[in-house]
Order: C-alpha cells, then structure tokens, then sequence
C-alpha cells in the first residue's frame, strides 16, 4: 500500500506538465482551426442576412434569427450565375478529359514503349515544368487573340489542357507495373492500347483518379486565362464572373447576395472535398501545388 | 543488477468495434540474476517485444511490478531506468556520424553530471574500442555495414553504462555468415562488461548458442524457463519441444499400455511408472539408431547426405509430420532398395506428453 | 514510330501553348515599339526592359511583392511547422483538425478572397468585423481595403498565408509521419529532452521537406496575384497594391492594355529574380540539409 501512494506522488508532476502542454496544443490548433473557419461561416451568414438587415448593422452580429433564402434567388436572377456555374462546369470536364486522354497516351509512351530519342524528349519534358506559366501566358494571348478564339470555349480549353507534371507522375506510377505483365501480353497478341486499357489503367486507377481530381479543383478554380481571354459575360467561369459581380453585379454593394454567389461557388468543391478527402490529400502531398 | 519481475501484464484493447482485449503479456514472474544473458524466445507475436518494452518503460504494465535490484522500477519514466536499449533496425540516427551517435546519450546528462568535450570523447572511444569501431568515428550509419552499424548500436547503448542491456531481435538483419560472427560478439561484449542483458529473438538456435538463461514464451505466457541444453532435454510441453531443435522433433501419437509404448501397434520402448492412456510422442532426430532388429519400423523415403552425418527420412502413420527425420552418423549403412527402415529409440531423447493438456509426463 | 504516335498529342500541345511561346516571349521583350494591331514593330534592342525598370508601376509591383514574399515565406512556413507538429503529437480529433486545416486548399481564392474583403472593409455603413475586434480591445477603426497603404499589405500577407498553409500542413505532417518512431523510442530512453529531440532528431529529418517548402514558398510568392485581385479588385495599380505578375496581365489586358512587349520583358525580369532567388536557396540550404541517401 505504502509503495502504491510513493508511486503515485512520483508520477504526479510530469502528469500536470503532459496535461499543460496538451491543453496549449489544442488551443493554439483550436485556435487555427477558428482562424479557417471563421470566413466560411461569416460567408454562410452574411449570405442569409436580408439586405435590409445587413446595412442597418453598423456593429455586424454574429448571428441571425430570420435567415432568408431570397440572396440566394438574386444571385441566380439578377447576373448570370448559372451560366458561368455551367460554363466552369463545361470547361472543368472538358479540358480534364482531354488531359487525361493526352496524359495517359504520354506517360504509356514514357513508361512502356521504345522508341529513338525518348530520352531527350522526356528531359525536356521535365526541364518544362520549370518554366513559370506567367512566361508563356503572353504569346498564347496574343496567339488565341490573332486567331480569333476570344470568347470561345476552343480559346479557354486547348491552352489550358497540358500538365508535364502529371505526365511525370503518371509515367513513376506506370513504371511500377511489372514488365512481365506487358511480356504476358504481347505473348497473347495483346494490342499496345488494349493493354493500356485492360491493364495498366485499372492498375494505377488511384494515381489516374488523384490527377483527374487534382487537374479537375485546377479548373474550377482557374482565374488568370479566362479573365485573360474572356470579356463577354456569356463565357465568364465562376472566378473571374465573382470577380466581376463585385465590380458590377447586384446594382449597389449588395454584399449578401455576393456572399450567396460565394457560397453556390465554393460548395462543389468543399463537396468534392469532403466525399474524396483521403485521395485528395494523399494526391496533393504527392506533389500538388496551388495554382 | 538482478531484474525481477512480478506479475507482470500487459493489456491491449482490441482493434474494431468486436475485438478482445489482447493479452500480450500474461502475469510474468521470474528473477534474472546479476550479470547474466537471458534470451526471450517465441515465435512472432507471443509478446516477447512487449515484455522488453515493458522493462525498457516506452510501455506501462497494466499490472505487475519490475524490480532492478532492489528499486521498484514500475512507475519510473524510460529514461530515469538507465537501460540501455539496442533496436532491431538499430535506429541510429542517419544525420550524426557514428561518434555523434554515440555521444548522444551523454549529451543528455545536465548540471553537475555535464561532461566536457573531452570526456565525451574518451567516453565513446574507450566504448567505441570494446566493440571495435573505434576506426569509423567519422562515418555516416549510410557508410557502414549491417554488422558495424549493429555495433555502433551497442556501443551506443553501452556508454551511459546502462544498469541492463536490452537488444530487440539484435542479429535479424544481418545476413547468415554474419549472424554467427556477431552473437559470438554479442556474448564477448556481454562477459567484459557483465552487465545484465536481456535479448528477444525468433531464432531458437541464436538465443541456445549465447544464452545462460532462455525464456521460451507462446501467447503472452511463459512456458519455460532455464539453461538452454536443460530446456532442450526435459521440455515442459510439446510446444517447446516443438520449438527448440534443428531439425525439429518428429511427434506421433501413441499409447501406453502395461508399462510399454505402443506407436502404431509397435512396442517400441518400455516406460516404468506412466498409467496407461492415449500420449503424444516426441523423438527429437538425434534419438533413433539404426537397427535391422530395431523395434520401430517406418516406410523408408530416401536419405540425405550432408557430410557430417545423414539423415534418414521416413514415414509412418502415426506421426504428425509428413516425414520423419533421423539423424544418424555417416557411417551407418542404410539399404536404399529396402520399402522399410528399423530403429531404435533412445530413452533419453524421447518424450511424453498427455493427450489432452500437451504436458510432458514425468 | 508507335512511341511517338503516343507522344504525338502531349507534343503538339506542349509545343504549340509552351515551347513557341517561351521562345517568341524573348523574341517579344527585344521588339521595340510592338503593334498589337498591325503585328509590327520599329527595332530591336533593349527599350522594353528600361521602360519596364523605370516605370513606378512596375517598380511599386515589385516592391509590393518582395514585401509580401518577406513576410509570407517564413511566417507561413514557422507557423504551418508550429500546428503539423501540434498535430502530430495528438491523438483524439485529428483527423476532424487536419481535415478542417486543409478547407482553404479547395476553395477559390476569389471567392473567399471577397469573404476577406468584407471582414475587413470599412463603409459607411458598417466598420466591418476585423474593426469591431479592434474596437472591443480599444483601438481605432481602420480601413483596411482602401485605406493606408501597409493596413492593406497586412490583409494581403494575412490573406496569402491563410491561402497557402493548408498545402504546407499536409506535407510537414506527412514528412514527420514519416520519421521512424525507433528514433524517438530511442532518445526517450537516453532521457533526451522534448526540446532537444525536435532540434538533434526531427529538424535534420525533416529539413529536406522544409527546404523543399521554403523554395516553393518563395517561388508561389514571387507570383502572387489572384489575392490581390480577391481583395481589392482588379485596379491593383490604382490601389498601389499590384505584384509583378499583376502588372504583366494588366500590360497584357486591362487598364493600360495590349503592350505584349512590356508584359514579356517584366516577365522575363520576374523569371530572372524567381531563378536567382531559387538559386541562392538551393546553395544556403545544401549546407545545412541533412538529405538521406
């Protein structure tokens, strides 16, 4: 009995510090935490606060008891929110599909076949994905501009469609598919596409899935080509149509209807976020980085 | 130091919404004497890492108490237990040169038992000597080989003169040649510096060769404890029998009935004072000698020449195994046309064990 | 050749949108006096680049990105190291905080970037929320938008940090997943202090990761662009607040449009300061990075 309490009265000075110093951890994660979250929340309100409501607030509140749907109907209503919704939709899936189509052909080549010069052809490749886009930006203007692709889908995709990284990372992933498989399959007669097709797509489906995302979060989020290459409202996408809601949108400041477009523009994402959050985050430590 | 444990138990709560609890180690209680090398033996997953962490104190124990020497060591935190602890991939740090490595633990030490550059460095030298590295100070672990990276490990765990030494399956990454140079080793570094050490391994032929003491475990329990050549030659149950040996003992069932042992109809040996019942037999391969007259007969499969001696391989109804082995000198003659081979059994290298509990009898 | 069959697609579109343009962008910067409309130019030589060097646009641009890229860089980098090893040391909510850390990954810097704006604003109707806390502590409303000039550095730098911690979290955390727990163990049990354990043991491990992460997060820096536009609108210039690459677009396009001469040769200066900058990171670090073979 006496040994016990001993053991006790040891123990109890490390236990308070260990308890300290988990208590400052979590506040200051805590804290964090706030600090992300708090814009997401005020953009939820703001966006179901009634005009009337929101300008008679000069100390704004942190909450409201009457929430109303009606920001949201001008959002739709009043500017086109819709169709630049649906035009980043159209742009998102078509620029990752051919991305993907192009992506795929590329790292196989890498990857499997051989063929003269491959070498060199990859290492330039790779010295590509050095080269800062804001470098290449200006003769692809003057380049969609001159051949008249302003204001076209044509001009928003093919410009926006090629990534040297995933076709890098791809081509890691296709290397690590054993050469006996591809051996196997020549034997049985097997196509280079159909063993494309039939076997290494399925095989390294996480990686192609992480890309697809990734590219597809790329897209949505697009600001600087279209702003670049669009000036007619009917083919604004969701960034640079927010961007001219709040210079012209809603007739005077009206900033709960903006906050209402904010939120129908940053929920796919967080949606999309949400149902795939492991291979998302998984992909992006793998090598992604913003914009 | 002398190391006891009692009653020691290690709880885990089980993964998944059904899962048990998991027994890793169940109410230990043995004392290691001063001075000693103890190997703890079993097959992966009987909780032998568990029982070494609980003495090295990354783990509390759920229950139980250790004791070094005469100091209740339970409640006290890794690094007031002054062990010394060698990890199976020897984790040296990759940034520090085997001399940073080895001054490591030192640097720890603060106020009045701060040493100086210069005790640091005849510290690690004079240890560094003992496990002969003192020529690659200045290497990176990347730099060296299996062996000098396991030594530098030990030397390591060896210079803040650790009251017990603990290694973690110390020779499992190391390749065949250099397992046997390093536990002959292990064993020198052990009797110079007679500090107690306690070793985990899979490798019942490792913990034999070095070993004073071996502790064989299954489950979280302790099956036995003792010298190595005594464990060997009275086993406490078949699992142990089963355990210890290369080639490992070949086990049938049989019966006793009047006095004498009957495997498949055979009387094959008599046995005084064991009543009758249905047992497991063990016959480790160094047991059967070649008889033409031999009371036990097998199918005769072939035979194995590997210089020293030959083994017969064999098969018969009762055992367990699909082939029986025996181990015989090279001199013996073995008539390979034959369909059947005799042998007898040697009393001594034959065990008993009960049907039902795996005992061994007597 | 099938090989190149394959690679037919991904070369015409990597040479036709970034191998010509790389080329033709130099071929631009020394064209003086470039007509967008007639496709002609009067010579060829070096004006571009001093009227680039010598214009205050540019030179405010640059100013206000170096400033932003000071600030950022480390406070971001010590921050996001401060919160992945917090993470790393807890067990229950974990996933819940680094889920919720990484949200601003996948949100639209322009939309949240007005969520920012309005936080800050100060109108006639409202001091915002920001002013409404510093108010509660005493102090004295500030327009942070279109007032002085370092209360909009500071909402800048603080809206590209809460941008680009998110992706800095996720790689440090994995990075100190990654260090073998057997280092730990074994320090803890040569009674090796918390303290010293991160400085002797996780710091060299994970060094590599934070240098990968500083050289990104000057390179991610020196582009800074679409927050700015986020906060305070597409007159980045008549805000004082444009960053380099802004006064390329808007050389390009915009306010004082279509010079793709000076856009290119403020380009190739931004590249340049990118390069040396990059350079100099990678010999500092090659000093004091422990890298694993």
């Amino acid at each position: 009995m006496n040994q016990k309490t001993d053991l006790k009265k040891e123990k109890k000075p490390g236990d308070i510090k260990k308890t300290v110093g988990k208590g400052i951890i979590y506040l200051l994660l805590t804290l964090w935490a706030l600090v992300v979250l708090f814009p997401f929340y005020w953009m939820i309100l703001t966006s179901v606060k009634s005009y009337g409501t929101y300008n008679s607030e000069f100390i704004p509140k942190l909450f409201t008891l009457s929430p109303t749907i009606q920001n949201y109907v001008d959002a739709f209503t009043t500017v086109p929110l819709a169709r630049y919704f649906l035009n980043t939709v159209i742009f998102t899936l078509i620029t990752t599909g051919i991305m993907l189509v192009v992506t795929v052909l590329a790292a196989y080549a890498f990857a499997r076949l051989n063929f003269r010069g491959k070498n060199l052809v990859f290492l330039l490749f790779l010295s590509l994905m050095m080269i800062p886009s804001e470098l290449v930006i200006i003769t692809n203007y003057v380049t969609v501009t001159s051949l008249d692709l302003r204001n076209t889908f044509t001009g928003l995709i093919l410009p926006s469609v090629t990534s040297v990284f995933y076709i890098y990372l791809l081509k890691e992933n296709f290397e690590q598919v054993p050469d006996q498989l591809y051996y196997a399959a020549k034997v049985d007669g097997t196509s280079d596409l159909k063993f494309l097709w039939k076997v290494m797509i399925p095989i390294c489906k996480p990686t192609i899935v992480t890309i697809t995302i990734l590219k597809a979060i790329e897209c949505w989020n697009s600001y600087v080509w279209p702003r670049l290459v669009t000036d007619n409202e009917l083919y604004y996408l969701v960034s640079n149509g927010i961007q001219s809601i709040r210079e012209n949108g809603f007739g005077r400041e009206n900033i709960p209807a903006m906050m209402a477009a904010v939120v129908v523009i940053s929920v796919p994402l967080i949606i999309l976020f949400l149902v795939f959050r492991k291979t998302i985050m998984a992909g992006v430590s793998r090598g992604g980085t913003k914009g | 130091m002398k190391v006891a444990l009692q009653h020691l138990t290690k709880k885990f709560p089980g993964r998944g919404r059904k899962a048990r609890e998991v027994i890793a180690v169940n109410d230990f209680t043995f004392e290691i004497p001063d001075g000693k090398l103890i190997g703890l033996l079993g097959p992966s997953g009987c909780g032998k890492s568990t029982a070494l962490n609980l003495l090295c104190g990354l783990l509390k124990p759920t229950d139980g108490k250790i004791f070094f020497g005469d100091e209740d060591v339970t409640g006290l935190a890794a690094e007031k237990r002054g062990v010394g602890m060698v990890f199976q991939n020897y984790a040296l740090y990759p940034h520090l040169t085997v001399m940073q490595n080895i001054i490591f633990p030192l640097q720890n030490l603060k106020g009045p038992d701060k040493l100086s550059k210069s005790q640091l460095r005849e510290k690690a030298y004079e240890v560094a000597k003992l496990v002969q590295i003192d020529s690659l100070m200045d290497r990176k672990p990347a730099e060296l080989s299996g062996g000098q990276q396991q030594r530098v490990a030990i030397a390591r765990a060896l210079v803040k003169m650790p009251r017990i030494l603990l290694m973690d399956e110390p020779l499992s990454n190391l390749d065949a040649r250099l397992r046997l140079q390093t536990r002959e080793e292990i064993r020198r570094i052990q009797r110079e510096t007679k500090i107690t050490t306690v070793f985990v391994t899979h490798d019942q032929e490792e913990a034999m060769s070095i070993s004073d003491l071996i502790v064989v475990m299954k489950d979280g329990m302790i099956q036995q404890i003792g010298e190595p050549q005594q464990v060997y030659d009275a086993p406490a149950n078949l699992f142990v029998a089963k355990f210890l040996g290369n080639p490992p003992i070949n086990t049938f069932d049989g019966a006793v009935q009047g006095g004498k042992l009957y495997i498949g109809g055979e009387a094959v040996m008599e046995v005084k004072d064991v009543p009758d019942q249905q047992v497991i037999v063990g016959a480790r391969p160094e047991g059967f000698v070649l008889n033409r007259d031999g009371a036990f007969t097998c199918r005769l499969k072939g035979v194995e020449v590997m210089g020293r001696d030959i083994s017969v391989l064999a098969e018969h109804d009762s055992c367990h195994d699909p082939v029986i082995r025996a181990i015989v000198s090279a001199e013996s003659q073995v008539d390979l046309a034959s369909a059947s081979v005799r042998f007898d059994l040697k009393p001594g290298k034959l065990f008993l064990f009960r049907k039902q509990t795996e005992e061994r009898i007597g | 050749m099938k090989g190149w069959l394959y690679l037919l697609p991904a070369v015409l579109f990597l040479g036709f949108f970034m191998i010509y343009p790389l080329i033709d962008v130099f071929v631009y910067s020394f064209e003086e006096g470039y007509n967008f409309a007639s496709q002609t130019y009067f010579g060829t030589g070096t004006y571009n680049y001093k009227y680039v060097l010598r214009d205050p646009y540019f030179l405010q641009a640059v100013k206000n990105t170096f400033i932003l890229v000071v600030i950022t860089v480390p406070l971001s980098t010590g921050l996001a190291l401060l919160i992945s090893v917090g993470l790393s040391s807890i067990k229950p909510l974990r996933q819940l905080y680094q889920t919720v850390f990484f949200l601003p990954y996948v949100t639209n810097t322009l939309a949240v970037g007005l969520v920012f704006m309005i936080l800050f604003k100060k109108t006639p109707y409202s001091d915002g929320f920001v002013n409404l806390l510093i108010n509660w502590f005493g102090g004295k409303s500030v327009d942070f938008i279109d007032g002085p000039y370092w209360a909009k550095m500071f909402v800048l730098c603080l809206y590209t940090i809460w941008v680009v911690m998110p992706f800095k979290i996720l790689i440090l955390t994995s990075a100190l997943a990654s260090v073998n727990r057997q280092y730990y163990d074994a320090a803890k049990i040569d009674g090796t202090s918390g303290f010293r354990i991160f400085r002797k043991i996780t710091l060299p491990m994970i060094s590599p990761t934070i240098v990968y992460l500083i050289i990104t997060g000057f390179i991610g820096a020196f582009k800074a662009y679409s927050d700015a536009v986020a906060l305070f609108g597409t007159n980045l210039n008549g805000a004082q607040m444009n960053t380099i690459v802004g006064y390329v677009y808007d050389m390009l396009y915009g306010s004082s449009g279509g010079y793709p001469s000076y856009a290119s040769a403020a380009a190739i200066i931004l590249f340049i300061i990118v390069l040396t900058i990059t350079c100099i990171n990678l010999l500092v670090s090659k000093k004091h990075v422990h890298y694993i073979s």
